[in-house]
């Protein structure tokens, strides 16, 4: 590869990673045409990185010039890192090589904001629709739009894109204020607002746009917000927007940091705990309240999951009866996802369940055990246990000296 | 007595079901079967009869199959064999069991080869050689189950127009881009070494990985690493994680430093002008603008001077006003033109555009038929329409039909009972029909009231705009 593009291309990639998303699924089926370059999937990682971090989109900036001077982004105003820009044509010919070498799904494209918000807006649209048009190009395209352009370019991405997102970046209207100066609440919410219409409305008259729906970041740690307000957002975020997906990134150290943000980042467990709470808000029918409660001061228990936290705290509601409970209440089981309640659930339609039935059935008995009773088995006062906690949670690793 | 069965190396599913068929119709138990895989099957063993009746199972029971079949494990067919047994002799919701040890051994091995097969999905690297038809990508790939033909229409689905080979120990796949060739197990050294764009993948791969999340657990969880030394980009880990710890302890350490740059405060200041100034910055906008709607070719932009009496606004451009590229020149636009001279209005002095720039139409035939513009559409090209009368600034704009209504309202409303004078947000309006719907009407009397009607509106309009 040109080493002059190789150049920008470890400019621009090192300037996007702090972006979390990376699904390339939720798109429409499409396979390649006769002359055409790609399909979609239910979503695959095609290497993964030693953050443990997977690769599915090359996730670049157009360029990290930018006019905005946001206090927890590298590529802000002020900051002293490395600059470079594509060019619409090099950006497609990055994803169609890689893509044709079977190292990608497609693309996530975002942007450092270059003399207005429409221009670099019609440059990332550009990107999109020479791909789809001129490369016949079926794989996945992913826009990060700027809730500052116009709407018919907005409009325009959306014939293009299979998903398009605006980023919350910060839960707390005044930290947002603090830390992106550039930036509104009020526009950011109104931009998400517009999409979610325009999303629904389309799907409604059978027309394409971003039929993979929208998704949103947020960044933990970076101000002052505990996990029950980052939680309350993206409950509104899901009801209100109807959002795919609600990122979290823990703010990490970046090269250039500005003064005005935490010298400490946040421990990335907060960041696992968060998603954890996210699944039981959007796939386990628990509510906000309920996940905070399980924690103390409005923020999870960093040791254990919040489901585990939140049925330490309930156990009067425990144990539940396997082979008679509800779906509702074995989602609430530790240590039991919604595949095995699924399993349980159906096998238990012709069989009753004993203990070992249960092992086979859930990844995860050790945890489950205090919590549930089968035909043979019952916790008896184990569920009861002062130490039960210490009991599942495993001990501290001890540190290798490695 | 013990029946030998002899099947294909590999997955053989047809083989395994010509089988089970027989098994089952002469009722041989499953600890009675010795199953066994061989290059050439009709050698050795009993030959299976083409001809026992069909099974009916349970619908879930042939993914099943199709999955477990490529499996590594020598036992698959016993296994599958002890199910179906099971199955046909009475336990129909079987694999409704999950919690049954024998279906939650074939689950898990479903499992991995599912898991399999999305890894070689994944993990696969095509290398690149130009050959005498162009270009061609070569891949080598080690699956640990018989999973080869199993990936090919997701390979070709992806790259149909490309010529591509995957090699592997368990078969080969060929495409050139009409039709598939499996051919036998490949060697490593068939494939190249190399390619042009690994060097920028790993380039990729490294600016990508935050050295302050290092995790390399899990990053072996999901990317074993067995997988490693066909993957260029693995080349880069063992540095990456040497290096991880001493670049994020340099980033925490690093002093808050100021911009070395000055402050570029006149662009920063300069960025929120964005919206177009003039009537002829927007035109420039929308004539370079995609169409919202399926069809259109080119945008027909609004038309007359600015600062008029009156603003007409129409539906959308139809097929003539596409191919001339004016408004208002097609059937239409005449019996406009004849019913604007009736009422004693100047057509050269009014402003005419559209609600919608752009001409929906489907293709039948050598016919580009006329479909109206959805609501979302309409609210698509709103913006442009509101910037347009905001730069034209008429005394009164005229709404003409329900798709004009429908984008100066900003809602739905019906013309026979909203017709006459109407305020579109701030601006003096009147509403009345499109002349399209004149040209409709199918009985003569009926159009020659409609027309008087018509006409009678546009006079109003004219002492209202006076």
């Amino acid at each position: 590869m040109d080493p002059a593009l190789t150049a920008k291309l470890r400019i621009l990639a090192d300037a996007a990673k702090y972006d979390a998303s990376c699904a390339s699924s939720g798109a429409p089926k499409r396979v390649a045409g006769p002359k055409g370059l790609g399909s979609t999937s239910n979503g695959i990682c095609h290497a993964y990185t030693p953050d443990g971090r997977c690769i599915s989109l090359l996730k670049i900036l157009l360029t990290n010039y930018c006019l905005f001077d946001c206090a927890y982004c590298i590529n802000r105003r002020s900051s002293n890192v490395k600059r470079a820009r594509f060019s619409v044509e090099e950006v497609v010919k990055l994803t169609v090589e890689f893509y044709k070498r079977n190292y990608i799904e497609g693309l996530f494209l975002s942007s450092g904001i270059i003399r207005t918000p429409d221009h670099t807006m019609e440059q990332m649209m550009l990107v999109a629709k020479i791909l789809r048009r001129d490369h016949g190009f079926a794989g996945y395209i992913h826009l990060k739009t700027i809730p500052e352009a116009s709407p018919w370019l907005i409009e325009q991405a959306g014939l293009w894109a299979d998903r398009l997102s605006i980023n919350m970046e910060l839960p707390l209207q005044q930290s947002l204020e603090k830390l992106a100066p550039e930036k509104s609440s009020a526009t950011i919410n109104n931009a998400m607002g517009q999409m979610h219409e325009r999303i629904v409305e389309a799907k409604e008259e059978r027309r394409r746009f971003s039929p993979a729906g929208q998704s949103t970041q947020m960044i933990v740690g970076a101000d002052e917000a505990n996990d029950e307000h980052v939680l309350r957002t993206s409950d509104m975020l899901y009801s209100r927007f109807a959002m795919r997906r609600v990122y979290y990134s823990a703010f990490s150290p970046i090269p250039q940091a500005s003064a005005i943000l935490p010298a400490k980042p946040p421990p990335l467990q907060r960041e696992n705990r968060l998603y954890q709470a996210d699944w039981l808000l959007r796939y386990y029918g628990f509510s906000v309240d309920e996940i905070a409660s399980g924690g103390e001061h409005g923020m999870l228990d960093l040791e254990i999951d919040p489901k585990l936290a939140w049925a330490l705290k309930n156990r009067h509601r425990f144990p539940v009866d396997v082979n008679k409970a509800d779906r509702e209440m074995l989602l609430r089981v530790p240590g039991l996802g919604k595949r095995a309640v699924d399993r349980i659930v159906l096998a238990r339609r012709h069989t009753r369940l004993r203990l070992d039935d249960v092992a086979r059935l859930s990844g995860a008995l050790r945890r489950a055990r205090p919590f549930l009773m089968t035909d043979d088995y019952h916790p008896a006062a184990l569920t009861d246990r002062i130490d039960l906690r210490q009991r599942i949670v495993p001990p501290a690793k001890q540190l290798s000296l490695f | 007595m013990l029946t030998r069965i002899v099947l294909k190396e590999g997955a053989d599913l047809e083989g395994f079901r010509r089988a089970v068929r027989m098994l089952l119709a002469r009722d041989v138990r499953p600890d009675e079967v010795m199953w066994v895989t061989a290059d050439t099957p009709g050698l050795f063993g009993s030959a299976v009869d083409a001809d026992a009746p069909p099974l009916s199972l349970p619908r879930a029971v042939r993914p099943l199959c199709e999955m477990v079949v490529c499996h590594s494990d020598p036992e698959r067919y016993a296994l599958l064999h002890g199910l179906i047994h099971r199955i046909a002799r009475g336990e129909r919701a079987l694999l409704e069991v999950a919690s049954d040890p024998l279906v939650h051994r074939l689950n898990i091995m479903a499992k991995s080869v599912r898991r399999d097969i999305h890894k070689m999905h994944a993990f696969l690297r095509f290398r690149k050689v130009d050959g005498e038809r162009g270009e061609r990508f070569i891949a080598w790939f080690e699956p640990d189950h018989f999973i080869v033909e199993a990936v090919a229409q997701f390979f070709i689905d992806r790259y149909r127009a490309m010529d591509w080979t995957i090699l592997t120990p368990k078969g080969s796949l060929h495409w050139d881009r009409q039709a598939l060739h499996l051919g036998p197990p490949g060697d490593r050294r068939m494939a190249p070494d190399g390619d042009d764009f690994e060097d920028g993948w790993r380039s990729y791969y490294e600016s990508t990985f935050n050295p302050a999340r290092v995790n390399p657990d899990m990053m072996r969880t999901e990317m074993p690493k067995k997988y490693w030394r066909n993957m260029p980009e693995t080349a880069a880990i063992p540095a990456l994680l040497r290096q991880a710890a001493s670049r994020t302890g340099a980033m925490i350490e690093q002093e808050p430093a100021a911009a070395i740059k000055r402050n570029p405060a006149k662009a920063v200041a300069a960025m929120a002008d964005q919206e177009p100034r003039s009537l002829a910055e927007l035109n420039r906008i929308i004539a370079a603008s995609e169409p919202l709607v399926p069809g259109g070719t080119r945008a027909v932009l609004g038309e007359g001077p600015q600062h008029p009496a009156i603003a007409f606004v129409g539906e959308q451009p139809g097929d003539q006003e596409d191919q001339q590229g004016r408004p208002f020149v097609g059937p239409a636009g005449q019996l406009l033109d004849k019913a604007l001279a009736e009422a004693g209005i100047d057509r050269r002095k009014t402003y005419l555009t559209n609600a919608v720039k752009h001409f929906k139409f489907e293709q039948r035939g050598k016919l580009r038929l006329h479909k109206s513009p959805t609501a979302g559409e309409v609210k698509h090209y709103r913006w442009w329409l509101m910037k347009e009368l905001d730069f034209v600034r008429p005394k009164l704009v005229v709404a003409l039909g329900a798709t004009a209504v429908l984008a100066l309202a900003g809602k739905a409303m019906p013309v026979t009972r909203a017709r006459g004078p109407a305020e579109f947000g701030g601006l003096h309006g009147y509403i009345t029909v499109h002349p399209s719907y004149l040209l409709r009407l199918p009985d003569a009397k009926a159009k020659a009231e409609a027309y008087a009607a018509f006409v009678e509106d546009l006079k109003r309009v004219a002492a209202m705009a006076a």
